[in-house]
């Protein structure tokens, strides 16, 4: 547990010190968002009708830019390889980086969430749901996406490669969390798809540790 | 199995199934075929359209079988770091894409007259399609890497987590309301298919499955001979 919060305390700072980067997933998930009026037309039953997709589509997208960073630079000046080392199970260190992760990018996104719904002009019924969805989601999503940052460590082109590896994997995420907002704003019982996300978190939060600290493993070697 | 992870008794055991599974892939296909646009009556509904089921169906089966092959054999060069379970895997995937895809495309051509789309987004399509970006991300995994070995362990991983697709797909039509028929063949209580149709389905199934026993060892055979040239080349050049 001591060494969980150690990971987590360590990538926090780092991400803090080094400054930008949480407010530069904001800031895109926000500009990717504002492009889509002029893309679709300023109308608001469009707007609302295409909200909680936009909204599920950018993030998903912003979460997926920030993975880079979740390895990258440990694989690049060797702590990386320290970690692997360290006296203690590596899905351990893997679950404390991934924390971080969430807490520097996951969570921006959510509290940046309902603002954008609003310019969406999104129905306010599904506020509640957009954030509980988000905060059962986004954690999802980066438990997935450590494992294909890990996969593709050291490749060619790893960010290109990166999305198709994570983004078809992203896919039952995207669907529940708009069926969720959808089903909220018309009225409908949301219930069941908050849950089968829980329920996607909890296998991701069991099985994505363990694969990817056999795929960090192999980059090491 | 551990004896057949030596290279050298691999191709002969190759080599005494390939003509066998060449001559049911020849014999079935053909039956198959006859049987299928011939022989079988149309459906009361369908008429002549149902035939396309004969390549539809099988190749479906193929995509999530060639899959399930896939990720045992990753699994094995995980675990046991059998060179040749990394080979089988590697033949494996473009033939499991190509068999997705057939897939896909022959669901797209059945779905225009009898539902009057070429695509639904519902899950068992979606989950095919998804299907075919894990083979794609495998593929491009697997030659990612300027160390072959890594590619290799790295695009094991990832089939090893695709997995939890493949009952998905299976299980799609049970779990939400689709505009794919429900299972139909492999059901608890006996296949629901006519024996007119369901035999010729069978057959062709068969075949599917020689090809694909053929493609993948003839596959797994290119492979080796290319590593045997690539070992004489550098044996040439240091030697």
């Amino acid at each position: 547990m001591n060494a969980l919060l150690a990971v987590i305390r360590r990538d926090l700072r780092l991400a803090l010190r080094q400054g930008s980067d949480s407010m530069m997933v904001v800031a895109f998930f926000v500009l990717t968002v504002v492009l889509f009026p002029f893309g679709v037309g300023p109308e608001s039953g469009i707007l609302e009708r295409v909200a909680a997709g936009v909204l599920w589509v950018t993030a998903l997208l912003a979460s997926m830019l920030s993975l880079d960073r979740l390895f990258q630079t440990d694989y690049e000046d060797g702590s990386l390889d320290l970690l692997t080392m360290a006296p203690m199970p590596l899905s351990v260190i893997v679950l404390g980086k991934v924390a971080a992760h969430w807490l520097t990018t996951g969570l921006p996104l959510i509290l940046a969430a309902p603002v954008l719904a609003v310019l969406l002009n999104m129905n306010s019924e599904g506020f509640g749901v957009l954030i509980a969805a988000m905060a059962v989601g986004t954690p999802t999503l980066s438990l997935i996406g450590a494992v294909g940052a890990a996969l593709v460590l050291g490749a060619r082109r790893g960010g290109v490669l990166l999305s198709l590896l994570v983004l078809p994997l992203y896919i039952p995420v995207l669907i529940f969390g708009v069926s969720a907002i959808d089903a909220a704003v018309m009225g409908f019982e949301y219930r069941a798809q908050l849950l089968i996300m829980g329920a996607m978190l909890l296998v991701s939060l069991a099985l994505c540790p363990w694969a990817t600290g056999a795929a960090l493993r192999q980059a090491v070697e | 199995m551990h004896r057949f992870a030596n290279p050298n008794r691999f191709l002969k055991l190759a080599n005494a199934i390939l003509p066998w599974s060449n001559g049911v892939l020849v014999v079935s296909l053909l039956a198959g075929l006859a049987l299928a646009l011939v022989w079988s009556p149309g459906d009361y509904q369908q008429g002549d359209t149902v035939r396309i089921m004969y390549v539809h169906v099988p190749a479906a089966w193929m995509g999530m079988f060639a899959y399930v092959a896939m990720a045992v054999a990753s699994a094995v060069a995980l675990i046991w770091k059998h060179p040749l379970a990394d080979l089988a895997g590697r033949a494996t995937a473009p033939v499991g894409a190509a068999f997705t895809f057939v897939c896909l495309v022959t669901g797209a051509l059945w779905g225009k007259p009898m539902w009057g789309t070429w695509w639904v987004w519902d899950a068992r399509l979606t989950s095919m399609l998804i299907l075919l970006f894990l083979y794609f991300g495998y593929m491009a995994l697997h030659n990612a890497f300027d160390d072959p070995q890594r590619g290799a362990k790295a695009a094991a991983v990832l089939a090893l987590v695709g997995v939890v697709n493949v009952p998905i797909i299976k299980f799609s039509v049970d779990w939400w309301n689709t505009l794919h028929q429900p299972a139909s063949v492999v059901r608890m209580d006996g296949p629901a298919v006519d024996p007119s149709m369901l035999w010729p389905l069978l057959v062709m199934g068969l075949a599917f499955k020689a090809f694909y026993v053929s493609v993948v060892l003839l596959r797994i055979k290119a492979e080796i001979a290319d590593a045997k040239i690539r070992a004489l080349r550098m044996s040439e050049i240091h030697g």
